[in-house]
């Protein structure tokens, strides 16, 4: 039932924005500082001003000159949520990790293309990848709580930018936003491993959004958790895109439709004389529209579950 | 009613294992219980032995008098015992930051696939069998003279036995970091730490049981070293403790090689009890290194 109740006004603005616009704008007019949005929940700006956070330009990953995902263009927009759906190897959690430089982690890989934030491009030379991190918050495949309280935990990321203000009350803060306070508030000093898996990866979300970041880019947030965890984190993410932008690479296509308003469908292609895999975007559009009316037939295929 | 025969059917199905199968089985557990059995019994033997040469030897007096040429009932290893322990310390100031920050360095910082670090890698790992003499030599050639000339000094002493047990730390502290997850640093990385942040407030925090008990085991095999301590020229007999790192000083192997080496069946029981005591000091450190790993070792 949860998942009806913060369905519905999703649907609904979906289709008030399938009404009044045409294509998404790929226009990102998104050069000032995110304002914090102060409409009610389930009500966003009208079609045109939406903004996007990202251009994509022809972004393409390879590791060790074996390209992984190549030819990604889209635009990805402030305060919505956007879903990478497609199978496995298909370079989904690839592109995400393009998204806050994650993959300067991996000597091997190299990456072409244009990854523009509010208009500046993240692989410029000039960019830090530390400072990137700052402003764009991850949440990964497994919950990676650090071996230290609850407290230390939500403290850390703060600690280290050097954020100011009362500690005690930034990590409340962000517990709160993370749908976590209530349940933890008592035994915050305790080790964050004695929490259950749904609550280590809400403790995750929540530390994400202790340094107050742009965006949450997920990857595949749900996809060690039982269905009620996944039940609660597909609220807090409806409740945290009044604030925040997120991406989520989900292989579970039930929840790309549920929470997400844009989703990206990616395949896998095979070159026929270098036997290469390679991912590529096949359709990005309105979720409703993904997943009711796909304009290729390989994405209604993989939405209506004919391949896998 | 309908299981019970079904069951018996399927017993049958099953053959039995044939006698001589039963018996290679035992033969082959005997062997290993055997093996097992040698190097146990070789040193309860060995144990037993220095017990009963020097157990009643062991008092507070032995530890605390300076040797004696004269009276072997009077002799003791206070300035071995000190030597001792003053080498161990300066020994892990210096194997501490310097086997640290190596392995930080390669483990964290280094590109694994280069050929420089591959051949750094090997090399560490065959310095880790080099044998401790030549460790001596260098240390004589390099510490006591040569380029640092500080003589047979305490801290020539405790550089030469670092040397020796560095390429063990290096690996054991590897092996800590190594063993904290990359969910970890990617965590810390993604919530905009720096990579010095992440390693100094999460990867090393992280591997430091590991690291403790390595540097303890370290220590462990350094203290008991002879070879490179006589090839330096410490010495054997020392009837004053060092004040300083640059007085001369003897050591526990140095003080058991000199009371072996004596005619004097009397010397010979002290030089079983300064076996105890080293022995001792030894299960103490180990005793350590073990509550250590059990206390914090983490499951990730």
């Amino acid at each position: 039932m949860a998942d009806r109740v913060t369905q519905e006004p999703d649907r609904r603005e979906r289709e008030a924005r399938a009404a009044t616009s045409g294509a998404p704008s790929t226009s990102s007019e998104g050069q000032a500082a995110p304002a914090l949005q102060t409409e009610a929940k389930g009500q966003r700006p009208a079609a045109g001003t939406r903004e996007a956070i990202y251009d994509l330009d022809d972004v393409g990953v390879a590791y060790g000159g074996v390209p992984a995902v190549r030819e990604v263009t889209f635009p990805i927009y402030q305060h919505e949520i956007t879903a990478l759906i497609g199978p496995s190897g298909c370079g989904k959690s690839t592109l995400i990790r393009c998204l806050n430089r994650m993959n300067d982690l991996i000597p091997a890989a190299a990456v072409t293309g244009k990854v523009a934030y509010h208009g500046q491009n993240l692989y410029d030379d000039e960019i830090d990848p530390v400072q990137v991190r700052k402003h764009i918050g991850m949440v990964f495949q497994k919950p990676n709580p650090f071996p230290k309280s609850i407290y230390d935990n939500i403290a850390f990321g703060p600690r280290v930018l050097g954020m100011d203000g009362d500690m005690d009350e930034i990590v409340e803060s962000a517990l709160r936003r993370g749908a976590l306070w209530d349940e933890v508030k008592d035994r915050l000093k305790t080790n964050a491993f004695g929490m259950s898996g749904g609550q280590q990866q809400r403790l995750c979300i929540a530390r994400a959004l202790a340094t107050s970041p742009d965006v949450i880019l997920m990857d595949e947030p749900c996809s060690a958790l039982d269905p009620i965890s996944t039940g609660r984190i597909e609220d807090l993410m409806l409740e945290l895109k009044q604030n925040y932008s997120i991406v989520i690479v989900t292989h579970n296509m039930q929840q790309a439709a549920r929470v997400s308003n844009m989703t990206a469908f990616f395949t896998v292609e095979l070159d026929a004389d270098e036997k290469q895999r390679t991912g590529r975007v096949v359709e990005y559009d309105d979720t409703e529209k993904v997943f009711t009316n796909p304009s290729d037939e390989r994405t209604e295929a993989y939405v209506t579950g004919k391949v896998g | 009613m309908n299981t019970v025969p079904e069951a018996s059917l399927s017993r049958k199905a099953v053959e039995r294992a044939s006698s001589g199968q039963r018996t290679k089985d035992l033969m082959f557990k005997l062997m290993l219980l055997l093996s097992v059995s040698v190097g146990f019994v070789v040193l309860a033997a060995l144990m037993l032995d220095v017990l009963v040469d020097g157990g009643s030897r062991v008092s507070l007096d032995f530890v605390t008098s300076f040797p004696s040429r004269i009276s072997p009932e009077n002799t003791g290893v206070k300035s071995a015992l000190i030597g001792t322990i003053y080498l161990m310390i300066l020994c892990a100031v210096f194997i501490v930051p310097v086997g640290v920050a190596t392995a930080v360095y390669l483990e964290e910082y280094a590109n694994r696939e280069s050929r420089l670090s591959r051949i750094i890698e090997v090399n560490i790992q065959n310095l880790a069998a080099v044998p401790s003499v030549v460790y001596g030599i260098l240390g004589l050639a390099f510490i006591v003279r040569g380029p640092l000339g500080l003589g047979p000094v305490l801290l020539a002493g405790a550089l030469t036995l670092g040397l020796l047990v560095l390429p063990v730390v290096i690996i054991v502290a590897r092996e800590a970091i190594r063993a904290v997850p990359s969910s970890i640093r990617e965590g810390s990385m993604a919530l905009g730490a720096t990579q010095w942040q992440t390693i100094w407030k999460q990867v090393l925090p992280g591997a430091l049981p590991g690291i403790a008990t390595g540097v303890i085991l370290a220590l462990s095999r350094a203290i008991g070293e002879t070879a490179p301590l006589l090839v330096i020229g410490a010495a054997t007999f020392a009837r004053f403790n060092p004040e300083g790192i640059t007085d001369r000083f003897t050591a526990m192997p140095l003080a058991i090689f000199e009371f072996i080496s004596d005619a004097d069946t009397e010397f010979r029981s002290a030089g079983a009890a300064a076996i105890i005591v080293l022995l001792a000091l030894l299960v103490v450190m180990n005793a350590g290194a073990i509550f250590l790993r059990n206390r914090y070792e983490r499951k990730w």
